[in-house]
């Protein structure tokens, strides 16, 4: 049994199935995505205090430009498979996969950044955010708190810049602060405030989605490009889905990239 | 290679396919075929039905009785599930609000909507548009594991520390954000844990499944098949399944902030200073509950319609076939399904009155749901003219779906005051509420998921079910819902709120209709008993039944009765072409009172040949 146009196009329609399918199933991932988003605004607009500038700007457009790179790549292989040009595929998807992984090393530095990261609120309801100056044992057991706070231009773009290639120049001056002053103190985890859940379970489900992608153009670059032999039509084809879905999941991030780092 | 060489090469190949050994497993447990996969859910389904529906006499005996213990089955209960749960077979408020949560995801998510989309979609849609299966095989195997893995893990969530999740079928935050929070909390093996993971699993397999479908029904459509010849039951697969598809996403997204606020102690759902067991919850704070009700009701709302659309398809299909005539308007009905699928995803928040919205979004939802009973009025009276002037053949699929009519409309017409603010209010949250959506879910649902088992069985199995049987089941399940759900209207205006344990015996305005309790129950335990016919009547046909000696046993006229009986892998034996309207039955100085669309005629139809037929 042979099920019709699994690689032909259907005269009426001009599709072959997988194409009406990836689209139905990206349909879907917009109302996946979409849910995030109205809770995104649904509890911004309720908030009465949003944080800003918590994340490294710089971080994430070298991020958003790596995934378009990746995009684009991604084309670049798909073409050269319709051209049956099957060692320019390859290196194509090469760098595809190469900057998907770029990418998700980037955002675990970034995470990684942020568990490193402190905010403490005192009785007064001020905020200080910074680093502490102990180790997080220490900083558990101890009755004081030493933390180097943020400079007051922690936020500027060419701040954070400097930040990622060499020790922030701050002020050096460690603060204090007796633990009975202190209301709150936690590090930036989802838990830390509003903001920063939504942004990790948003980036979360993202790179979950990036990491899928990879494993399947991982698969199309290696093992399954072997259907090129057989039926290179074929390959093109399921290529093509992949890549499909992987300009979803950019389109998504380039949502994100300004949904959280900038507004 | 084009189509037509893939016509010849399904034809050449097609029926070689069934005759190869396949192994069991491959066959039965991890198949592709359609076929296949429709009984597994069909099954698995009724299986999970006759669960929930037990758990819902247990809570009834409860309500009849407060505080009794539960003849025969508490003590088994209290083995089961620990002496804290049911001590001495009574059943504790704990077990009687995790019963109702269960009962109701697990007849909603994971047995009407399997058994009526995923079941008889599998089944019937690829037949009836001609296909040799759906579009991707392997995809609708990894829908129903996806289910059945979901239905595990509700079922298994029963026995963890605390029993299953308690916070209604609708898993209102902040409740469920902290439920069975209490001392020996497991972060994951916890009931409402488990509920949104098992949810989280259903939902990613509906959602593969409604993708199969809508590309099967796009693609594979034989030569012919146009769209306004498709069987209306083909049609109202392929509105619920973009129900599916765009609006079970969302409530998949509530899911993972629900496990997040669960796990992590974020607080999406929940306000700042709440305090959980006399000690102030440890968690961001800013979050809305309203924002849950939200999610869960753009989800919630279709839903309702996406076991309901494919019942209309289901009363369509036998109506015509046993009225012997077209449907009275085949387009008033499929444009009717169309709307009523666009504006029940515009509605949902007329669940949420009671919640303080302002009067401009209150007004926009009124209206659209007032709007929303045009097209099911519409559809409702295609099918009542469509009786007009029959000599109507009442088996017992027919006799199903003449049932169905009544039964939606009371269901339709009792949720018209739900849907105006002014008398929701009054009626918010009490058995008036529980009565209108039981007569859609319950008695409408069944009676059509009862009317497509009795129907398609014949082709399914090659055996007739009895009609001795299936009448001796029809008459009881019919009066005996209603005896369970009207009550329930009646119970709903003196103010019996929907979730009291005790059934309202603690309260003085509902001591007139606290008998009513005791009509309600006993009807449940009679449908209980009236289902047994069925049971028997579903296994002895399989094996003793009366055996189908046509292929087209009910005179049909749409393509699922041109295959083989039962049909094997790949479906048809010879590559069919449409050459007419579904439902052609008694068309003049014809000879028989049936044409069916794969029958070329050539006095009849100027395309006698399959290569002039257009796509």
């Amino acid at each position: 049994m042979e099920i019709p146009y699994t690689v032909t196009a259907r005269p009426d329609t001009g599709l072959y199935n997988a194409k009406v399918g990836i689209w139905l199933f990206l349909a879907s991932e917009v109302m996946l995505f979409g849910g995030l988003f109205s809770a995104y605004i649904f509890l911004r607009l309720g908030a009465t205090h949003w944080p800003h500038h918590i994340l490294n700007v710089p971080m994430g457009l070298f991020n958003t430009m790596v995934l378009i790179s990746s995009s684009i790549t991604m084309v670049m292989a798909w073409s050269s498979l319709k051209m049956r040009q099957f060692s320019s595929y390859r290196k194509w998807l090469g760098i595809t996969l190469f900057c998907g992984v770029l990418f998700l090393s980037v955002k675990s530095v970034e995470y990684k950044d942020k568990f490193h990261h402190y905010g403490i609120i005192l009785n007064s309801g001020q905020e200080i955010t910074g680093h502490l100056a102990m180790t997080e044992e220490e900083a558990i057991h101890s009755d004081v708190l030493k933390i180097k706070p943020d400079p007051e231009n922690a936020g500027d773009f060419l701040f954070q810049l400097k930040s990622i290639f060499s020790k922030p120049e701050g002020e050096e001056k460690v603060l204090e602060i007796p633990k009975k002053e202190i209301r709150w103190w936690s590090n930036f985890v989802p838990k830390y405030n509003t903001y920063l859940a939504t942004y990790f379970t948003m980036t979360g489900i993202h790179a979950l989605h990036i990491l899928g992608g990879l494993l399947v153009l991982g698969y199309f670059w290696g093992p399954g490009a072997a259907l090129y032999r057989t039926n290179p039509e074929h390959l093109a084809n399921r290529v093509e889905v992949a890549g499909l879905f992987w300009h979803f999941v950019d389109l998504v991030w380039i949502f994100l990239f300004p949904t959280l780092y900038l507004f | 290679m084009d189509s037509e060489m893939s016509m010849t090469s399904q034809a050449a190949h097609g029926h070689h396919e069934g005759h190869e050994e396949i192994s069991w497993i491959r066959k039965y447990v991890f198949s592709t075929d359609h076929k296949m996969i429709g009984y597994q859910y069909m099954v698995t389904s009724l299986f999970v039905a006759l669960f929930a529906f037990f758990l819902m006499v247990l809570m009834r005996w409860q309500l009849s009785f407060p505080g009794k213990p539960i003849p025969i089955f508490g003590p088994i209960l209290e083995k089961l599930l620990g002496s804290s749960m049911a001590p001495g077979g009574v059943m504790t408020p704990q077990l009687y609000n995790s019963f109702g949560a269960m009962h109701g995801t697990m007849m909603i998510f994971m047995a009407l909507v399997p058994a009526l989309f995923a079941g008889f979609g599998n089944f019937v849609v690829p037949l009836q548009i001609g296909a040799p299966d759906m579009a991707f095989p392997r995809l609708n195997m990894a829908s129903f594991w996806l289910f059945f893995v979901g239905v595990l893990i509700m079922m298994v969530s029963f026995f963890v520390p605390g029993g299953a999740a308690k916070s209604g079928w609708t898993s209102y935050t902040p409740l469920a954000d902290f439920a069975d929070m209490g001392p020996g909390f497991h972060p994951i093996f916890n009931g409402q844990t488990l509920w949104l993971i098992g949810m989280a699993f259903n939902i990613t397999g509906s959602l593969l499944g409604s993708v199969n479908i809508i590309t099967t029904i796009i693609q594979l459509r034989t030569k012919g098949l146009s769209w306004m010849r498709l069987p209306v039951f083909v049609w109202s697969e392929l509105v619920t399944a973009f129900l599916l598809l765009l609006a079970f996403p969302p409530l998949e997204s509530a899911a993972i902030m629900q496990l997040m606020d669960r796990l992590f102690g974020t607080s999406f759902f929940s306000p700042e200073g709440l305090i959980i067991n006399g000690k102030h919850a440890d968690i961001s704070g800013g979050g809305s509950s309203i924002l849950w009700q939200h999610l869960f009701w753009f989800l919630g709302h279709p839903e309702v319609y996406v076991q309901i659309l494919p019942t209309m398809g289901i009363v369509g299909e036998i109506f015509a076939n046993n009225t012997r005539k077209p449907l009275w308007s085949y387009k008033v009905f499929v444009y009717s399904l169309l709307a009523i699928g666009f504006l029940s995803m515009i509605v949902w928040a007329h669940h949420m009155y009671m919640t303080g919205m302002g009067q401009a979004v209150t007004s926009f939802f009124q209206i659209f749901t007032t709007i929303i009973s045009i097209p099911s009025v519409l559809l409702g009276t295609v099918l009542l003219l469509s009786l007009w002037g029959a000599s109507i053949r009442f088996n017992v699929p027919m006799l199903f779906a003449l049932a169905w009519l009544p039964m939606f409309g009371i269901g339709g017409l009792t949720g018209l005051p739900l849907g105006w603010t002014a008398s929701d209010v009054v009626l918010h949250d009490t058995y008036y509420v529980i009565g209108h959506f039981h007569y859609m879910m319950a008695p409408a649902s069944l009676l059509a998921l009862f009317a497509g088992i009795y129907y398609w069985f014949p082709k399914a199995t090659g055996r007739y079910m009895n009609e001795f049987l299936g009448k001796i089941h029809f008459w009881p399940t019919f009066i005996f819902f209603n005896g369970i759900f009207f009550p329930m209207l009646v119970q709903g205006f003196a103010g019996v709120h929907r979730r009291w344990y005790d059934g309202g015996a603690g309260w003085q305005m509902a001591q007139n209709v606290l008998w009513l309790n005791q009509v309600m129950s006993f009807s449940a335990w009679a449908l209980a008993i009236a289902q047994i016919p069925f049971i028997i009547n579903f296994f002895w046909s399989l094996f003793a039944g009366k055996k189908v000696t046509d292929d087209n046993p009910w005179q049909a006229t749409t393509l699922e009765w041109a295959t083989p009986t039962p049909p094997g892998h790949g479906n048809f034996l010879h590559p069919v072409a449409v050459y007419r309207d579904p439902y052609e039955y008694s068309v003049p100085g014809y000879k028989q009172d049936y044409l069916p669309q794969w029958e070329p005629d050539e006095r009849l139809s100027k395309e006698g040949k399959l290569s002039q037929v257009p796509f």
